[in-house]
C-alpha cells in the first residue's frame, strides 16, 4: 500500500467574531494516500475552503496536527511553510488568479523563479507544463486573450510546474461553463493517472464522482 | 535581483504618469542640490585660483620679529643671513620643486630715475633662482646672467608697474637709475607669467595683490650690500609640486630656516604665508551661505520621499491579490519585500538620475545668468544618486514590509 501523503489529526479551527468564538472546523480527522484522488463536498459555509487553506499551509489550525508527506508541519517556520507551498503542494483556485500583465508562460514560470531555477531551464519547464495541459499553442497569450477554461489550465500548469506531490483545488470548475469544466476535470484525471495526488473541493456531485473517493463536510465536521 | 529590477520597471511603466509625478519631488530635490553644489564647487575653485594663481604653487616664507613682519626701519638686531647651503637643504625637502632667497625692502625712498623718486616702490635683491621660482618672465631685454653675480654688476630689472611709475613713458631699457647713490643700469623688464596671475575681481583682492602699484625693482643679491646694509631681511619663496602641498611645504621650509637661525637672536622667526588657509576661510564663507539652500533642497527631498512612500502604499493595496497569490504559490516574505523595495529604489534612482541631469542643466543656466562659475563634480553626482537610492530604501521599507506581511488568504479573497 502507498504511504500517506496527507494526514490530519483532530483539526480544530475557530474564528473570532469580535469577542465571539466561531468554531468552523471541529475535530477533523482525515488521511489520504499517495496517488489518491479525493473530492470534498459540502454545503456553502461548511468549512471546505477553511480546511483547504489549512492543508495548503496558508492558514494555521487552532488545534491539531498536520502531516504532509510524513512531516509534521505544525512545527515549521514561515519560510519552511513557504517552501512546502512552493515544492510539495500545487494550488488551483476557483478564480484562477493569473497575473493579468504577464503571458501564460511568464505566469507558469513564476514559482520556478522562487525556487531559483536558472532562466533557461525555467522557460523549458514552463513550456512543458503548458504542453501537459494542452496549451502549447497559447504560450505567449495574455490571460485576457484566453477563455476561462484555458485560464484555469494555465493556472493548473503553474500549480504542477514544480512537480508537487499533492494538488489542491478549491472549486476549480466553479467559474467555468460545463464544457470547459469537463475539460479541466479530464485534466485532473490525467494528472492523477500520472501519479499526482489530487484533493478537490466541489459542489457538483457529478464532478465528485470522477474522484476515487468522496468525503463530505457538514458544519465543520467530516462525515 | 535583475528579475526584481525588471519587475520594478514593469510596475513603473504600467503607470507612467503617476510614476513621473511621484518622482517629481525627488527630481526637484536632487536637481536643486546638484545645481547648488556645482555652483559652490565652481565658486570655490574660482576662489582658489584667484588667490593662489594657477600652476605656480609658490609660498613666501617671510621673516618676522615677534608678531610683526620684520622691517629694517622698525626692527632691532641683525636679521639672519640665509646661505646657499640652507637653500640646498630647502630644495631637498619633500614636495619642493624650487626655492629662492631674496633681500627685500618695502617703501624705498632712495631710488631715483632722473628727478623722479621711486616712492613707495619695493626693491628686491634676488638670487639666480628668483625669476623661475616666482614665475616671472622677461618681456624686454634680458634677465640676470652668472656674470652679473660674479662681478657684483650694478644692473637692475624692473617689473611692468615700476617701468610705468618710474619712467612714465620713457623706455626703461639701458637707462640708468640711482639706488642709494649708486648707478644701476636697467637691463630687462619682467612680468608675471600670464598663467600665474591671480584673477582680480573685487576690491579686496585688488588690495591683497596690488598693494603696491608702484612696482618692484630687482637687483642681484650679490650687489645688495653695495647699496644696503645687512639689516634688510632675507626672505624665501619655495615652490610646491602641487597646490594642496603648499601649506606643508611652506611650514617645512620655515622650520628649516628657523632651525638655522636658532632661538637666541632677537626673537626672529620665519613664517610661511598660509595662502591655503586664506582660501579655506573665504570658501567657508561661501559654503555657509549656500548651506541654507542645501537644507531647503533636502527638505524637498524629504517631501519627495514621503510622496514615494505614499504611492508605494497605494501600489501595495492595489496589488493585494497579486501579493497573496505570490505568497500562496511559494514566495517567501523576503522575496515580496525585495520586490517592493526594489521598485521604490528604482523609482527614486530614476528620479535621482533625471534630477542630476536637470541639475547640471540648471547649473549651466545659473552660471550663465548670474555669471558665476560652476564645476561638474563626479562626487556630487555619486552622492546625489546614492541619496536618491537611500530615499528609496527609507520610503520603500514600510510599504514593502506591509506587503510581505499580508495574509495570503485575505489577500486572495480580495478581488
Ligand atoms: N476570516 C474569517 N473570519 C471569520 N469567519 C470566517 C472567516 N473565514 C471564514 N469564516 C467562516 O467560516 C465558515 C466557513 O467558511 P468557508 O469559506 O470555509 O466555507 P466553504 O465551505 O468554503 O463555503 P463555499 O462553498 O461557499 O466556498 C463560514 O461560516 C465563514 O463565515
Ligand atoms: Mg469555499
Amino acid at each position: 500500500m502507498a504511504k500517506w501523503i496527507l494526514e490530519l489529526q483532530d483539526i480544530y479551527k475557530d474564528y473570532m467574531q469580535g469577542k465571539l468564538v466561531v468554531p468552523v472546523l471541529k475535530a477533523v480527522n482525515f488521511r489520504m494516500r499517495e496517488g489518491e484522488y479525493v473530492a470534498i463536498m459540502g454545503p456553502s459555509g461548511s468549512g471546505k475552503s477553511t480546511l483547504m487553506n489549512i492543508i495548503g499551509c496558508l492558514d494555521l489550525p487552532t488545534k491539531g496536527k498536520i502531516f504532509l508527506d510524513g512531516n509534521d508541519i505544525s512545527t515549521y517556520s514561515e519560510n519552511e511553510l513557504s517552501d512546502i507551498r512552493l515544492k510539495t503542494i500545487g494550488f488551483v483556485f476557483q478564480r484562477f488568479h493569473l497575473l493579468a500583465r504577464q503571458s501564460a508562460l511568464a505566469n507558469v514560470e513564476m514559482p520556478l523563479g522562487y525556487a531559483h531555477v536558472p532562466r533557461r531551464e525555467r522557460r523549458e519547464r514552463a513550456f512543458r507544463a503548458l504542453e501537459r495541459v494542452g496549451l502549447a499553442d497559447r504560450v505567449n497569450f495574455l490571460p485576457n486573450q484566453l477563455s476561462g477554461g484555458q485560464m484555469q489550465r494555465v493556472a493548473i500548469a503553474r500549480a504542477i510546474v514544480n512537480n508537487p506531490k499533492l494538488l489542491l483545488a478549491d472549486e476549480p470548475t466553479g467559474a467555468l461553463d460545463s464544457k470547459s469544466g469537463a475539460q479541466v476535470m479530464d485534466l485532473f484525471e490525467k494528472l492523477n493517472e500520472e501519479g499526482v495526488s489530487v484533493l478537490m473541493i466541489t459542489h457538483d456531485r457529478n464532478i465528485a464522482r470522477q474522484a476515487g473517493r468522496m468525503v463530505t463536510i457538514f458544519d465543520g465536521e467530516l462525515r | 535581483m535583475i528579475e526584481n529590477i525588471r519587475l520594478a520597471f514593469r510596475g513603473i511603466l504600467a503607470h507612467k504618469f503617476r510614476s513621473f509625478l511621484t518622482m517629481l519631488g525627488i527630481i526637484i530635490g536632487i536637481a536643486a542640490i546638484m545645481a547648488i553644489y556645482s555652483v559652490i564647487t565652481g565658486t570655490n575653485e574660482q576662489i582658489k585660483e584667484d588667490l593662489i594663481g594657477s600652476g605656480n604653487n609658490a609660498v613666501t616664507v617671510t621673516l618676522y620679529q615677534g608678531d610683526y613682519q620684520y622691517e629694517a626701519e622698525y626692527g632691532s638686531g641683525t636679521p639672519p643671513i640665509l646661505t646657499q647651503k640652507l637653500k640646498d637643504r630647502v630644495k631637498s625637502l619633500a614636495h619642493v620643486t624650487g626655492a629662492t632667497f631674496y633681500y627685500s625692502r618695502d617703501y624705498t625712498q632712495n631710488v631715483f630715475y632722473m628727478n623722479t623718486r621711486f616712492s613707495g616702490g619695493k626693491i628686491y635683491g634676488v638670487d639666480s633662482d628668483y625669476l623661475e621660482t616666482c614665475a616671472y618672465q622677461v618681456i624686454g631685454g634680458r634677465g640676470f646672467v652668472p656674470q652679473d653675480y660674479a662681478r657684483f654688476a650694478k644692473v637692475a630689472l624692473v617689473d611692468a608697474n615700476a617701468s610705468e611709475s618710474l619712467f612714465q613713458g620713457v623706455h626703461p631699457l639701458g637707462k640708468t637709475i640711482e639706488i642709494g647713490q649708486e648707478p644701476f643700469v636697467v637691463v630687462g623688464i619682467i612680468d608675471k607669467k600670464a598663467d600665474a596671475m591671480p584673477k582680480v575681481e573685487t576690491m579686496m583682492e585688488f588690495n591683497e595683490y596690488y598693494s603696491s602699484t608702484v612696482g618692484t625693482i630687482f637687483i642681484p643679491d650679490k650687489s645688495w650690500p653695495t647699496v644696503f646694509k645687512f639689516d634688510e631681511p632675507m626672505n624665501a619663496v619655495v615652490k610646491a609640486d602641487n597646490t594642496d602641498n603648499m601649506s606643508t611645504v611652506g611650514k617645512a621650509a620655515a622650520d628649516v630656516l628657523n632651525e638655522s637661525i636658532g632661538s637666541a637672536t632677537s626673537n626672529f622667526v620665519y613664517k610661511a604665508d598660509d595662502i591655503l588657509e586664506k582660501v579655506r576661510n573665504t570658501q567657508q564663507l561661501q559654503q555657509s551661505t549656500n548651506m541654507l539652500l542645501i537644507v531647503v533642497a533636502a527638505i524637498s527631498l524629504v517631501v519627495g520621499g514621503i510622496g514615494v512612500a505614499n504611492i508605494m502604499l497605494v501600489t501595495v493595496t492595489e496589488r493585494t491579490s497579486e501579493i497573496g497569490l505570490k505568497k500562496a504559490i511559494g514566495a517567501r516574505k523576503r522575496t515580496i519585500r525585495a520586490q517592493f523595495l526594489t521598485e521604490a529604489i528604482v523609482l527614486t534612482s530614476l528620479g535621482g538620475i533625471i534630477g542630476v541631469l536637470g541639475g547640471l542643466g540648471l547649473s549651466k543656466i545659473v552660471s550663465n545668468v548670474m555669471e558665476v562659475p560652476t564645476a561638474l563634480s563626479l562626487t556630487a553626482i555619486a552622492v546625489a544618486v546614492s541619496v536618491s537610492m537611500l530615499t528609496g530604501i527609507i520610503s520603500g521599507l514600510f510599504p514593502a514590509i506591509k506587503a510581505s506581511n499580508l495574509n495570503p488568504i485575505d489577500a486572495l479573497r480580495s478581488e
